[in-house]
């Protein structure tokens, strides 16, 4: 293992050799760590990696089956969170859990308030002490606000404030930026570097590389629960890491193809829904990956749900290959080649209790019948066979989807759609929460569609992935289509100031 | 994992052994229970609870329920005595029946799926609502001419077996269920509309004409169950059935199908019914009053929906010991 520097100072917390086994599978197989105060360092790996394992044995949730936890040098054995806490480790998760009806002041001091005489609770001084927390963390929150409609962000400072509040030095942060819009992540990285100077020791974890080499210092990879490597980020490239992280070279993670766009098959005219978005008008051509871009809530996913059925429009009209569409039916979207890979896997684009087998099933339910019975062997081939053309990783097709990870998960979703060999493709944030290695084989499978003459319209809120895959890029401002860029216009700066409204088409 | 198969398995296995259980016990043990007499009355009287059941299973396997099945039979067979009462033909009394019994399914399924009403509640109105229509058309008579080769059938045995003549058509029915449930594209669709109906949505699948017809077939079988009863017993009185819905969903449930939908089997539902069939007959043989039955029959209902719930969360449990084996308690 690489120090900060020679004269640096002790690490105040360091796991060393540990390992860690849930029945059969070994979590953590001797994993090391030092974490230094006034130090953000990264924990990278994919998916299934062992990150989880290893905060939690950092916080006092599981315990180490061999090796030591060292707190200031020191062996230590936590026998529950509450040790961890009292030892000055906090963990902040990606999506609090507060009181919504308490306010902040309250969630923060909850069962620990400054009293005054006879136990009342001194709500003053529970004030001052909540305004103090804010002002060094530079951010300002009024404590008495009800915790109830504070953004994600918000939430999340507070729970930093709490971690501070205990006096934490050491604070594990997992995937805290996963919810966040550009401007909550800089608040946040802002509240972190004041953090940092003032000595704690900061655990980081991101999928989003650029974040990592943003924000940290040093970085610690696990691949398939091995310590792999700890060290500065100075002299990496994100290549570098992704090589750690992968075990081999990436292919790129956008290989886009350049393909000559064919003829139109998706044409969407002058699509209206009241309240939703207004006079939506584009089509995508054979060959062609078309980006959706813009801000949360800018009616992107509500135009996909339209074409596709799954709400009704009340003005407008779309065509797939020449066919128009029946207003709020999917199932004739479906039949005149139109697929959607929706953006909530687990409620929208997955029956989460059935197996592999029977979710890529669903869609061959007119295809895999022979006399109006399902041809079992035909379902079982077809859901195998693409299950496989994915390289989805699972035990039994027969095993249910809820025991994949979800990367593997969105596999599915897209076997599920790939096989009924669609002519248009929609997907919404097609690599939302999945690690980096499965992101660049979805985009690569995208891109060999698209060179196939699938038409494909990919929405993202991952600019570096719509900039890295789009031929043309839409982008939607509140409702409306504000703009169409070609690729070699496309750039951070263009993309966005049409998401926010700063130009105009 | 396939724990929850293995799981579901286990359950219609547990209770096709209960079944047979019960079955064993009360031949050997109970006096009279084992006579051809009495086994016929078993299965005739169980008839109705079957013949529900298995439009039941197909509905709660999708999400929803209908508890006013008893009142649509109870409505059928009190339209069935008002017409003969008015000199019309058997047969042309029984399809205008039939014809009422997919209005009533009709009626459910219209309120559920295009008002989108929970079926709970939408059903429980249209319980008092379609017993309520019954008792105006029959009003407190009771009409028991019918022609004399229908109440035959409907009471007669097959040949000189102990099994009803109605048993054959339910055969047939059953078979048809079966089939519809497990092997057709319908079927799975039911599935992965009770697992998800957002997820089903997503696949193309026509979630509400599903469930419209399967509201409509539920009707059309609750009134022919109707015009069996009043042939059966040979009285079509307004209140015929009532709380017969009790009786079908404890069945199902105890057969193992999961009340929020997506899982179970035909197989579990039948064994389901024919084991509070025989235990309702047990008891009856045993001078158990018809009040402490309609108790057991409600506590069986509890404890068919606690029953794999509990299992569920002791294997969670279980896995959950396992996962954290090496850590002692936090």
């Amino acid at each position: 293992m690489t120090h900060p520097s020679d004269a640096g100072p002790a690490p105040v917390l360091a796991l060393k050799d540990v390992t860690k086994s849930f029945g059969a599978v070994r979590a953590l197989r001797g994993v090391s760590l030092e974490l230094f105060p006034g130090e953000v360092h990264a924990l990278a790996g994919e998916n299934g990696a062992g990150k989880s394992t290893l905060i939690k044995t950092l916080a006092g949730v599981h315990r180490a089956d061999a090796g030591r936890v060292l707190l200031d040098g020191e062996p230590v054995v936590f026998h529950g969170p509450g040790d961890a806490r009292d030892a000055g480790i906090a963990v902040i998760y990606q999506e609090p859990t507060l009181f919504p009806d308490l306010s902040i002041a309250e969630n923060i001091f909850m069962g620990r308030q400054p009293r005054r005489a006879l136990g009342r609770i001194d709500h003053k001084a529970t004030h001052a002490a909540t305004a103090d927390l804010m002002r060094r963390l530079g951010v300002e929150l009024d404590p008495d606000r009800p915790a109830r409609g504070l953004s994600i962000a918000d939430q999340q400072i507070v729970e930093i404030a709490k971690a501070l509040s205990f006096d934490a030095r050491v604070l594990i942060m997992d995937e805290p930026t996963a919810a966040l819009t550009g401007s909550e992540v800089a608040r946040l990285f802002g509240v972190v570097r004041t953090l940092r100077e003032q000595g704690a020791a900061v655990l980081f974890i991101s999928h989003r590389l650029e974040e990592i080499f943003q924000i940290c210092q040093r970085v610690t990879t696990l691949r398939d629960g091995a310590w792999i490597a700890s060290e500065p980020l100075a002299d990496m490239t994100e290549d570098d890491l992704v090589r750690r992280m992968v075990g081999r070279d990436l292919d790129e993670l956008y290989p886009k193809q350049d393909v000559t766009p064919g003829e139109v098959a998706l044409s969407v005219r002058r699509l209206t829904r009241e309240g939703v978005f207004t006079d939506v008008s584009f089509e995508v051509r054979r060959g062609e990956i078309v980006g959706l871009a813009g801000l949360v809530g800018a009616g992107r996913t509500e135009v996909a749900r339209a074409v596709f059925g799954i709400d009704r429009w009340d003005a407008g009209e779309v065509e797939v290959q020449g066919r128009r569409l029946t207003n709020g039916a999917p199932s004739t979207a479906m039949a005149a080649g139109l697929a959607l890979v929706p953006e909530d896997r687990r409620a929208q684009g997955l029956v989460m209790d059935m197996s592999i087998e029977r979710n890529i099933g669903l869609t061959g339910l007119r295809t895999t019948v022979k006399a109006g019975l399902m041809d079992r062997g035909a379902e079982r081939s077809r859901s195998l066979d693409w299950a496989v053309k994915l390289q989805v990783k699972y035990a039994r097709i027969a095993d249910t989807v809820n025991t994949l990870s979800g990367g593997n998960q969105q596999k599915v979703v897209l076997a599920k759609w790939l096989a009924t060999g669609p002519k248009v493709l929609i997907v919404d944030e097609p690599t939302r929460g999945i690690d980096v290695g499965t992101k660049a084989e979805v985009h690569r499978l995208l891109s060999e569609l698209a060179a196939d003459g699938v038409a494909v319209l990919m929405i993202s809120s991952d600019l570096p992935e719509i900039l890295g895959m789009a031929d043309r890029v839409l982008v939607m401002h509140e409702g409306r289509l504000a703009a169409e860029i070609p690729r070699t216009e496309a750039t951070e700066e263009t993309v966005m100031a049409a998401a926010t409204g700063r130009a105009a088409a | 994992m396939p724990e929850s198969l293995t799981r579901a398995v286990r359950w219609d296995t547990v209770v096709g052994a209960l079944l047979i259980v019960l079955l064993l016990f009360s031949f050997s043990f109970v006096d009279g229970f084992g006579n051809a007499l009495n086994l016929s009355f078993l299965i005739g009287n169980t008839l109705p609870i079957a013949l529900i059941a298995l439009p039941m299973t197909l509905l709660v396997v999708s999400g929803e329920i209908d508890l006013s099945v008893a009142s649509t039979a109870g409505l059928s067979g009190a339209v069935m005595g008002a017409l003969w009462n008015q000199g019309l033909t058997i047969e042309a009394i029984i399809p205008i029946c039939l014809l009422l019994g997919v209005v009533c399914g009709l009626v459910n399924g219209l309120l559920v799926t295009r008002l989108g009403l929970p079926s709970l509640a939408v059903t429980i109105g249209t319980m008092a609502a379609y017993r309520g229509i019954a008792q105006i058309v029959l009003g407190s008579d009771a009409v028991t001419d019918f022609p004399t080769q229908y109440l035959d059938f409907a009471a007669g045995r097959l040949g000189d077996t102990f099994l009803p003549q109605a048993f054959l058509p339910f055969v047939v029915l059953l078979a048809i269920a079966v089939v519809v449930l497990h092997a057709t594209p319908f079927g799975r669709s039911l599935f992965a509309i009770g697992a998800s109906e957002e997820a089903a949505r997503f696949a193309g699948i026509r979630v509400r004409r599903h469930k419209l017809i399967l509201f409509t077939v539920t009707g059309l079988m609750a009134s022919l169950t109707g015009i069996f009863w009043a042939l059966h017993y040979a009285s079509a009185r307004y209140d015929n059935a009532t709380g017969l819905e009790l009786s079908v969903i404890a069945a199902v449930l105890l057969g193992g199908i999961d009340f929020d939908g997506g899982k179970g089997t035909l197989g579990g539902a039948v064994a389901g019914v024919f084991l509070l069939g025989a235990a309702q007959n047990v008891m009856s043989l045993q001078d158990v009053s018809a009040q402490s039955q309609i108790v057991v029959t409600g506590v069986l209902l509890v404890v068919s929906v606690l029953g794999p719930r509990v299992a569920r969360q002791i294997s969670v449990a279980r896995a959950g010991r396992r996962a954290t084996a090496p850590t002692p308690t936090a």
